[in-house]
């Protein structure tokens, strides 16, 4: 294995040790950077100078002896909706391009503290709509397994970096599958944690009673370690719980026997790609064997999940973006009259599938259809949530597909906006319920693509998923393996 | 057909989007495409049911009023795509 190809926990053990510094780790990232990246094109930014200066920095600090985190060194990738205090962060559009922000978002202040090392800002589907990053403005990140493929999306930059060595670990953003869909593509961990576990001051907002920060790692302990960084109440996000955070690690390594898991049957259904399913369900097996009691349930609404979410993601998405309007930040198309100014700079600002969700949104929330559209989804999605109430009476973990199908080629769903929604399918219930979710690698296709196998978990009992998550992994060898990617030493990389 | 074209062009103008011809038409089809799919909510008895809004059982999240350190006024001003003696500038609002 290369030194890219290493987990953050075990490159904390060679940095502890002075085998590597962190200034040696970062080049050796940024190497693997210039390697790959003209193929993957995972990144908008790559802050080059200020990750070589920071990693120094680590290296000074544990010379003078000062007891530093586990992740103290380690390089990693922020989605680029994130703010960054003096680092471009422009949502991959069109309208944010040349934005700067004045201060960091407290995820990224977090992960500075315990000594990180930015190495830039990942693409994403324009202000994070899309599950493929075919709506960046930019440019399409690529699957590292397969180079004709989607790396999913919105976070597929972030999902990408990691799997291809650019970045040993990354945040994404999740309103609908955003940080699990790309994660189960491009076979990396991805967690959403519960709703307000996680600080959103500074991501720039989609949809805020669903946007959730979260971690994409190589493997479960990693998942843990970044955890335990960036969790919290914040006192700038009034919608940041106050509720205590454990010690993620400890949950690592408790058996599952006895847990209780349910195979929502809804998740199980037409629409679910045949050899996805045999492959979740082989992984149910592991589990099983494992000790945990497996056993069929049902979320009666699962259905409406979709059309509840493209009325309420919309409406508040019509919302947020009102903000972009070419007076305090961003592009400005000058025109004679502020209401034209303010019509040419958002229509040459935002792109396609931006414009689509604000109409679909300022027409859910319009007098007339407000009850109809919005009101009425906003019930519904109390139902769905009363679904998962009840399944956790009975159920400690439910376990689904991340994703109906594993990556699909470059252009195949780009132009017909159901057909893309759909790739949303297991995921978006979560966001609406606002529980954690995770995936994990759980296999291939046949063809070598990745499949991901999504746990569930009761609000803010991320630990619990993690516990199961681990257990699965320390069964299993899928973590392990690498995509075969062009330039890598020895070639075939597979096994 | 949910939705018209004259809607497409009324909500785009609420919203403050300027739409081409050919995306007023691709627009409209692909909205009526998407309504379609949501009018499947419309099955649903919610008699009584209520609506969530957020998941967390937070209300008034209330603070102190307090005054501290944030940015400074070039801070706040640097991303302004135009700004004069400390103001954002806009284009001429009042008719002379």
């Amino acid at each position: 294995m290369e030194i890219y190809d290493l987990t953050a926990h075990e490159l904390s053990r060679l940095l502890k040790a002075r085998e590597i510094s962190a200034a040696e780790l970062t080049e050796a990232v940024l190497e693997r950077v210039d390697e790959v990246e003209p193929a993957v094109r995972a990144y908008v930014t790559v802050t080059r100078e200020e990750a070589l200066a920071a990693a120094r920095r680590v290296d000074e600090a544990r010379a003078r002896g000062e007891d530093l985190g586990p992740l103290a060194g380690i390089p990693m990738a922020v989605k680029d909706n994130m703010c960054t205090r003096t680092v471009r962060t422009t949502c991959s559009s069109r309208i944010l391009e040349n934005f700067i922000p004045p201060y960091d978002a407290t995820v990224v202040e977090r992960l500075a503290a315990a000594g990180t090392v930015m190495i830039g800002k990942t693409n994403l589907d324009e202000f994070a709509m899309g599950s493929s990053t075919e709506n960046s403005a930019f440019f399409t990140t690529r699957n590292p397994w397969d180079l004709e493929r989607v790396p999913g999306g919105s976070s597929g930059g972030s999902a990408a970096a990691v799997a291809a060595g650019e970045a040993v670990f990354s945040l994404g953003s999740d309103t609908g599958g955003s940080i699990r869909q790309p994660a189960s593509l491009c076979s990396v961990v991805g967690l959403k944690p519960t709703y307000g576990r996680v600080s959103r001051f500074g991501l720039v907002a989609f949809a805020s009673s669903l946007d959730q920060i979260g971690p994409l790692t190589k493997d479960v302990t990693d998942c843990a370690l970044v955890m335990n960084v960036i969790s919290g109440w914040d006192k700038m996000d009034s919608t940041s719980a106050p509720v205590e955070v454990p010690d993620f690690t400890q949950f690592l390594g408790r058996e599952v026997r006895g847990l209780k898991i349910g195979l929502p049957r809804e998740f199980f259904a037409e629409g679910i790609d045949r050899e996805v399913k045999e492959i979740i369900l082989t992984a149910v097996r592991v589990l099983e064997g494992l000790g945990a009691v497996v056993e069929e349930t049902s979320l009666p609404h699962s259905d409406y999940s979709l059309p509840v979410y493209y009325i309420l993601a919309p409406a508040e998405a019509s919302s947020n973006l009102a903000r972009f309007d070419g007076v305090r930040y961003g592009l400005r198309v000058d025109a004679p009259d502020l209401i034209s100014m303010y019509g040419q700079t958002r229509s040459r600002g935002f792109g396609a599938e931006v414009r689509r969700r604000i109409i679909i949104g300022t027409y859910a929330l319009s007098s007339g259809y407000y009850d109809a559209y919005y009101k009425k989804a906003q019930q519904v999605r109390t139902l769905i949530k009363q679904d998962f109430d009840r399944a956790f009476e009975k159920y400690d973990v439910l376990i689904t597909p991340t994703s109906p199908t594993p990556a699909f080629k470059i252009g195949e769903k780009a132009d017909n906006p159901i057909q893309m929604y759909l790739s949303d399918i297991c995921t978006i219930p979560v966001n609406l319920a606002g529980i954690p979710g995770l995936s994990i690698p759980c296999g291939f296709t046949a063809e070598g693509l990745p499949v991901g196998m999504q746990l569930l978990g009761k609000p803010f009992a991320e630990g619990t998923l993690l516990q199961v998550a681990y257990a699965y992994e320390q069964s299993t060898d899928h973590h392990k393996k690498r995509p075969p990617l062009a330039g890598a030493a020895g070639g075939e990389r597979h096994a | 057909m949910k939705i018209s074209m004259a809607e497409v062009e009324h909500v785009a103008r609420l919203a403050r989007l300027e739409l081409t011809p050919e995306e007023k038409e691709k627009f409209t089809h692909q909205l009526n495409d998407i309504l379609e799919f949501a009018a499947k909510l419309q099955a649903i008895d919610t008699e009584g049911v209520p609506p969530t809004s957020h998941v967390l059982n937070l209300k008034n999240v209330w603070r102190e009023d307090e005054v501290h350190d944030w940015l400074t006024q070039e801070e706040a001003l640097a991303n302004a795509p135009a700004a004069a003696d400390g103001c954002f500038q806009v284009p001429r609002i009042i008719e002379e």
